[in-house]
């Protein structure tokens, strides 16, 4: 009972801002509104926003790796990508019955992490550093992208499932809920939405514990100074390493959700934008902090798609006007430069400052 | 066909591979080594370089002066850039990365609405040759003379010049250069426009080679990373013979199962040698010299 109060008690911690009754109520009010949204809202708009849903995972696992680890991981996508072509090869082969598409799910992220993990340990164990992560992860993505992309002859086929080249792979069942009755197909919809809703509840909960927790503590130790977290006798090597495959693991998620919504996963989703994409939010949104690189990723998706409405030509360069100026002008992100701005006056701390992540 | 014509063929592949890897890295590789800053936008610099000479040559300019151009308006770009941006992030590695890549999408994507999905290309000059049964296009051995001749520029540019000892000094202790009275910051500026026009001057170089779309840059700048990577901070004693190495392997590669294949060796090459060879081709022998 003790541990677990204690483990509990971890949700809130020096590595998240957002703490006290005042936070939590709010967080229980936001929840009770993305849990009544459904009930005002019709289902093609439901379904809709369950399309930003799928992007967050991606999004907080790079908040961990980058903001958290400040290790800069460009190649987030090419775990989506595996996880999505290997949750639409396993389900165009084994079919939806009997709940097999949460195993191919569990499979497809599985795959995503064990790549990560053989990379990671390259990269990581030969001692990488910051600039020469960013740009051998995003090559990776790059020649990923390139290779599926030439994958259109009938001879690239795994089982049942054509890899189709440059159209990529669709018609993948969606996810399926086994259910006394009748299984539930889990299409873009009321029922879809709750289920992502509560996967996003179970992993932005479950990360802010991992942060503040004393894995977390060294994870922050090695961004701010990796020689001294060396010297005080932490193998920084392997702590990366886990932070990294739990990132990638988070992306493989986005990746298998993002198919089984569209039923369809095509190799620009590795390319250069939409490996762009996922630094934006959570640049702009702010790196070091879980709960900003959350809003800042549903805000940003919401101005982008509303954006995109008008033509998404110009969207992206909105996109990377927001990018630069983020960068220059509110380093830590915007998000989390208002959070401080909004928490200030309640903050016995405030004149303390947060550790910084310069 | 016989032993020459095959050993002609190898070295040819050879030599077209090694003038891509050193002309698409060399403009990278100017500015990592002299700033630690990594380019995201090097491919948009290369990109904006062949949109130039292609636009140059349209207008009647031949072709060598059109590539000058291309170069010329690249660095000049270049300049502003780390006027506006780059300048305020030199103690943010990371951010400048980030910074690069914003403007990358904003390059790529305003290129792609004021100038459309596609240009009108120049046609590849020289014509072709012919060695044993196959046929050889000349051009490919003109840039494959170019990369030689900008490595030889650079080593001169860097090592007999006033430029080149101020832009060294710079590298080597600023606040020191600074003290003896180089003004460092135009050293930077200046050093970046060089990148830039390197990648410009790649871009000309490769304009009438390939078709010309608003993401060209994408297909140089995975060559140009890997180079940069493997060679390391250094561009004589990393870039030349990481191109060089790489060069063996892409060929190689390219040769028995196709261009993707030679780009996916590179890779492998790549994650093998950052394993054994942390800090590049050039901070080991620069270990071994010391």
């Amino acid at each position: 009972m003790n541990a677990l109060s204690r483990f509990f008690r971890r949700l809130e911690g020096p590595q998240t801002l957002g703490r006290g009754p005042g936070f939590w109520v709010g967080f229980l009010v936001v929840l009770a509104g993305a849990c009544a949204y459904p009930l005002f809202s019709d289902g093609y708009t439901v379904g809709n926003t369950v399309y930003f849903f799928t992007w967050i995972f991606m999004a907080l696992g790079l908040s961990l790796i980058w903001g958290y680890g400040g290790s800069l991981s460009f190649g987030q996508t090419a775990f989506f990508g595996i996880a999505g072509y290997a949750y639409g090869i396993l389900t165009i082969n084994f079919g939806a019955a009997y709940g097999f598409t949460f195993v191919a799910l569990l499979f497809a992220v599985a795959i995503a992490a064990l790549f990560a993990a053989l990379l990671g340990y390259f990269l990581f164990f030969g001692r990488i550093s910051g600039v020469f992560l960013g740009i051998v992860t995003l090559s990776i993505t790059l020649v990923l992208e390139r290779f599926m992309a030439q994958t259109a002859g009938p001879e690239w086929k795994i089982g049942a499932a054509r890899l189709n080249g440059f159209n990529g792979m669709s018609n993948m069942p969606p996810l399926t809920l086994p259910w006394p009755g009748g299984d539930i197909v889990l299409y873009p919809d009321v029922q879809l939405y709750y289920v992502v809703l509560g996967m996003l509840v179970l992993v932005y909960l479950g990360l802010r514990i991992l942060v503040n927790s004393p894995f977390g503590n060294v994870l922050v130790a090695i961004r701010e100074n990796p020689e001294r977290a060396e010297m005080l006798g932490y193998d920084i090597r392997k702590y990366q390493l886990g932070t990294f495959v739990i990132g990638a693991a988070l992306a493989g998620l986005s990746g298998v959700l993002y198919t089984s919504w569209g039923q369809y996963i095509t190799p620009s989703s590795m390319g250069m934008t939409a490996a762009a994409l996922p630094i934006v939010w959570v640049a702009v949104g702010g790196r070091s902090d879980l709960t900003t690189t959350l809003v800042g990723t549903v805000t940003v998706l919401a101005v982008f798609q509303a954006l995109t409405i008008h033509g998404s030509q110009y969207a992206l360069v909105v996109m990377g006007v927001m990018l630069v100026l983020t960068v220059l002008l509110a380093p830590r992100g915007l998000i989390y430069a208002l959070a401080r701005l909004v928490a200030r006056p309640f903050s016995k701390r405030a004149s303390n400052g947060q550790p910084g992540d310069a | 066909m016989d032993v020459g014509t095959l050993a002609f063929s190898a070295l040819y592949q050879f030599g077209d591979a090694f003038a891509f890897l050193v002309l698409s890295a060399c403009g990278l590789a100017v500015i990592f080594g002299m700033m630690g800053v990594i380019n995201l936008a090097h491919g948009e610099f290369i990109m904006c370089g062949a949109y130039v000479t292609v636009s140059a040559a349209h207008a009647g300019v031949p072709l060598p002066l059109a590539i000058l151009i291309g170069a010329l308006v690249s660095a000049l770009v270049g300049a502003v850039v780390e006027i506006l941006i780059i300048r305020h992030l030199y103690d943010r590695p990371l951010d400048t990365i980030v910074a690069t890549w914003g403007l990358s999408l904003i390059f790529t994507q305003g290129t792609l609405i004021v100038l459309g999905s596609t240009m009108t290309g120049v046609g590849t000059p020289f014509g072709s040759f012919t060695v044993g049964d196959y046929s050889y296009s000349l051009y490919r051995l003109v840039l494959c003379g170019m990369a030689v001749l900008v490595i030889i520029g650079l080593y001169a540019l860097f090592n007999w010049t006033r430029f080149g000892v101020m832009a060294r000094a710079t590298i080597q202790v600023p606040h020191m250069a600074a003290a003896l009275g180089i003004d460092t910051r135009l050293v930077y500026s200046l050093t970046f426009a060089l990148g830039a026009g390197l990648a410009g001057l790649a871009g000309g170089l490769y304009a009438p080679t390939m078709t010309l779309v608003p993401t060209m840059g994408t297909t140089f700048i995975m060559e140009a990373f890997v180079t940069v990577v493997v060679g390391g901070a250094d561009v004589f004693l990393g870039t030349a013979p990481a191109a060089a190495v790489l060069a063996v392997v892409k060929a190689t590669m390219t040769s028995w199962y196709g261009q993707l294949a030679g780009q996916i060796g590179l890779l492998m090459a790549v994650i093998i040698v950052i394993r054994v060879l942390p800090r590049g081709i050039s901070g080991f022998l620069l270990r071994e010299r010391a």
